[in-house]
């Protein structure tokens, strides 16, 4: 099939085929594990096939859920992001000791921040929306800290909050802001943008999982993540390339740009995870999820941190490749 | 759908995008059997957490208890109480001729389930306080009622005293398996035992 005749498609034709295809392979591996499971009942029950069918659902549940970020277009999809950059943020803060005095700060973050930087997105400001955290609400978090009169850590327990928006606010507003990106001849397939960074994000991280474990090589940093090898991260992001450029044409990309961004993309995406691996440990748990029972999340902080740490390297490096003003 | 049914949709809608509120059954499954929900005590927000924590079909008889003089002073403490919570009002100054625990034995006759925080007040420190004995007496005269032993866990985080806006951070609510009072175990045993089965629910902390 000749890739390029695709992009001469019509933006709605498009967007038909890529549901198609991507609703098409979920159906496809959801009847081929089913199939599996009605076979051999002993190894559906094992902790793997129970991980994958988990797996499966979240791609699901993802996979629907951008399909109607897309029909609701821009405004829904700066919402239904907006959400879970709050979910995120929820669960982050509540695996870190806040104290008291934290009180202001945390309104502030969740109530304020949090949706001031996506109305910005939202409304394609996208200097401010650059600067607004790493500027203003550096500034303005401490100050209402420090007004609380609490000296206990005080260092420690402001780069806690700080981090968390930096995280799961300004990191995750990056995803609707690629869909209001406008390259030349390129309007109103932001959405494509979009797609295609989850897309190389998740298929960067699953062959990174696969590779580790058919590699075995030694682990880079054994006491953050026993899985961790330089040569399966590479794996990962050179999968990820070769998975940007057969999509290609949905971007406004050439091949090559699209097989060098999807490669930088995932791979920062996949350290990013390992990033956030370590700071589980930091605070003790394996999954962010704890499903021991101490807090009851259903473990999004894992699930979006890659999309956390991709975004802003993919939005800006796109952006300034191709020199874009807003 | 009534004014009622639309608040406590959208009271347990706001409690469960601000705490998760989390329910986990480790002792019970959540069935509609009568009931005594007992738990500790840490902020005004624990009822509606436990509330929101229990499925929808066990909430409309599942009753909590309320002060009556603050919660029928003004139309709308008393329309929230008793139109969306079904509350059941207990006096808090004692009269001679009463007994105090008669509203709760009257709802229990009427086969409704109960939430009762026996530690009487709030607990800011980190173990509940001993608890009151009203739960031994009901569990006396009740004793085909399952007690359930329960713990709100992080809620003092989302709302700290003295604060009105609440942060949002997970919670969960930990119910444990039923007790039933002993034959011949008197009233200091069984509130040990009580109070130690709800401190026995508290995560173990990562």
């Amino acid at each position: 099939m000749n890739l390029g005749r695709l992009r001469a498609l019509g933006v709605e034709q498009q967007v038909a085929l890529l549901f198609l295809i991507l609703f098409g392979l979920l159906v496809f591996v959801s009847v081929a594990a089913l199939l599996h499971a009605l076979r051999d009942d002993a190894a559906a029950n094992g902790g793997i096939a129970r991980r994958f069918r988990r797996d499966l659902r979240a791609v699901w549940v993802g996979s629907v859920l951008f399909w109607a970020a897309w029909i609701s277009g821009p405004v829904g999809a700066t919402l239904f992001f907006g959400l879970f950059s709050f979910l995120a943020l929820r669960e982050f803060i509540t695996l870190q000791h806040t104290r008291r005095s934290d009180h202001r700060s945390l309104i502030l973050a969740f109530f304020f921040v949090l949706p001031v930087q996506y109305v910005i997105v939202a409304t394609r400001h996208f200097d401010l929306f650059t600067v607004f955290i790493p500027v203003y609400v550096f500034f303005a978090i401490p100050v209402v800290s420090a007004m609380a009169g609490d000296p206990h850590r005080f260092l420690e327990r402001n780069a806690k909050i700080q981090w968390g928006i930096v995280v799961c606010v300004y990191g995750l507003s990056h995803a609707p802001a690629l869909l209001l990106l406008d390259f030349k001849d390129y309007e109103g397939r932001g959405a494509f943008l979009l797609f295609f960074l989850v897309v190389v994000a998740a298929v960067a991280q699953l062959v990174q999982e696969l590779a580790s474990r058919w590699l075995r090589r030694r682990p880079v940093a054994r006491q953050i993540s026993r899985s961790f090898s330089w040569r399966a991260w590479l794996m990962g992001a050179l999968a990820a390339g070769a998975v940007g450029l057969l999509l290609y044409w949905i971007t406004p990309f050439k091949a090559s740009q699209a097989l060098v961004i999807a490669i930088v993309a995932a791979g920062c995406g996949t350290l990013g995870e390992f990033v956030m691996k370590a700071l589980k440990r930091d605070a003790g748990v394996h999954h962010w999820g704890n499903r021991s029972g101490v807090t009851g999340a259903v473990g999004l902080l894992d699930r979006v941190a890659p999309l956390c740490f991709a975004a802003p390297v993919f939005f800006h490096s796109v952006r300034w490749y191709f020199k874009l003003s807003p | 759908m009534s004014a009622a049914d639309l608040m406590g949709f959208v009271l347990a809608l706001l409690a469960r995008l601000i705490t998760g509120a989390q329910g986990h059954w480790k002792g019970c499954p959540p069935t509609a059997e009568q009931r005594v929900y007992f738990a500790n005590h840490q902020s005004h927000f624990d009822w509606v957490l436990i509330w929101a924590a229990l499925p929808k079909d066990l909430r409309r008889n599942t009753r909590p208890i309320a002060a009556r003089d603050y919660w029928t002073a003004t139309p709308f403490r008393h329309w929230l109480t008793r139109e969306v919570f079904n509350a059941v009002y207990v006096a808090r100054t004692r009269t001679d001729d009463q007994d105090p625990l008669e509203p709760l034995a009257e709802a229990l006759r009427r086969g409704d389930s109960l939430v009762i925080f026996p530690e009487g007040t709030r607990s800011n420190a980190g173990d509940p306080m001993p608890f009151k004995s009203g739960l031994f007496h009901l569990a006396e005269q009740f004793p085909q009622v399952q007690l359930v032993p329960a713990w709100v866990d992080n809620v003092q985080r989302v709302m700290p005293k003295g604060e009105v806006v609440p942060v949002p951070i997970l919670c969960t609510v930990t119910f444990g398996a039923p007790l039933h009072l002993s034959v011949a175990e008197d009233k200091r045993d069984f509130l040990l035992r009580a109070r130690a089965a709800v401190v026995g629910l508290r995560p173990r902390t990562a």
